[in-house]
């Protein structure tokens, strides 16, 4: 099975928790999705799945060889192609296979990756979060940069200067979100936090790399708070 | 921008039991589920509905009291999980939506006339 989906992000709204707690979430239209290409360590020199999302596309927006590779396997075409790397125990993938949101389940840690909504040319504050100056009593300084180094010496300006520039546009990867609902229905997935890009953008979602360690307080366990964890506690083991 | 309709059917799987009607002016009293470490109990927090902000499932309600002198709001998802349920004891005649005036005043001055006649909305 891949474990990992592509999707569309609809938007951020609320979920409710049993206990009273209200819970950010993004929900995103995910899959249904079809493997459109198996690499291996044989021919690639490495495992991996290449993933369609299946949408309504028209033919005549795909290359001749897109179009090409679709009718050779029977596939539905698709615009956004992903790969997602396959683990030993992942078990026979092969092309043509569905990939559909129950590669997931409530409370899986996943990653997504996105590409962040555009900020144009963007000064140094809203990038680099200076703090600027004053806006009113006579201050001359509002949101300029400031000093850029000495003069003499060093006579130039130090690589990596955090200047004005160009921001967003870029791909982002938010790890270790944490699936809240899995609607295998009408395949959509609500994972709590926000998710780069704007709605309606196209998102990857893969199992979490790195999730968080399995250890006492970690998010998501109940928390102990050292200062009240009883010798009871440990006594009972 | 109209809801997107993904969004819509995720939210009416989140609603909770339906709360009774009551508008700002109204005196409610809130039965809010506390869990304390394995029990759970109910407790009541009874004071003036102040206002009731946004639409659908994530609508929300504040509810104003005098603790001890002091004054507390508590702001209640309506979808909220931890609300037991909602005892409308009283209307208030007010003229306005968001009675934040009511933070200003206290004592005598802070009282509501009660509304005898039903609002179109409640």
């Amino acid at each position: 099975m891949v474990k990992g989906i592509l999707g569309k992000k609809v938007g951020m709204t609320d979920a409710y928790g049993a206990d009273g707690a209200v819970v950010p979430v993004t929900l995103i239209q995910a899959g249904p999705c079809v493997v459109t290409q198996r690499k291996t360590a044989a021919s690639d020199g490495y495992e991996a799945a290449q993933v369609g999302l299946i949408e309504f596309v028209k033919p005549s927006r795909l290359s001749q060889p897109e179009r090409g590779v679709f009718e050779k396997h029977d596939l539905p075409p698709c615009r956004l192609l992903r790969e997602f790397r396959l683990q030993p125990g992942d078990g026979d993938v092969k092309i043509g296979d569905r990939v559909l949101v129950d590669v997931f389940q409530e409370r899986d840690y996943v990653d997504v990756v996105a590409v962040s909504k555009g900020r144009g040319f963007a000064g140094v504050v809203k990038r680099h979060h200076f703090g600027g100056g004053a806006a009113t009593h006579g201050s001359m300084f509002h949101r300029a940069p400031g000093s850029i180094g000495a003069s003499a010496f060093p006579s130039r300006v130090l690589k990596g200067m955090r200047a004005a520039g160009h921001m967003g546009a870029a791909r982002v990867t938010v790890r270790n979100l944490r699936v809240v609902t899995v609607d295998a229905e009408s395949n959509l997935l609500a994972v709590k936090g926000a998710v780069p890009g704007p709605n309606g953008g196209y998102v990857w979602i893969r199992a979490a790399l790195q999730p968080p360690r399995q250890r006492r307080g970690y998010a998501g366990s109940t928390t102990v708070d050292p200062l009240k964890a009883s010798k009871k506690r440990t006594g009972k083991k | 921008m109209s809801i997107h309709p993904a969004i819509q059917k995720y939210m009416e799987t989140q609603a909770a039991a339906p709360l009774p009607a009551f508008v700002p002016g109204d005196t409610v009293r809130v039965h809010v589920r506390i869990v304390e470490g394995e029990k759970e109990r109910v407790q009541a927090f009874e004071g003036v509905c102040i206002a009731r902000n946004g639409r659908g499932g994530r609508a929300s309600f504040t509810v104003r009291k005098i603790s001890f002198g002091q004054g507390v709001e508590r702001i209640f998802p309506v979808a909220s999980r931890a609300i037991d349920h909602v005892e409308v004891l009283r209307g208030g005649d007010v003229r306005r939506a968001k009675l934040y005036y009511l933070r200003g005043l206290r004592g005598k001055a802070a009282r509501l006339k009660e509304r005898t006649a039903p609002t179109g909305k409640a």
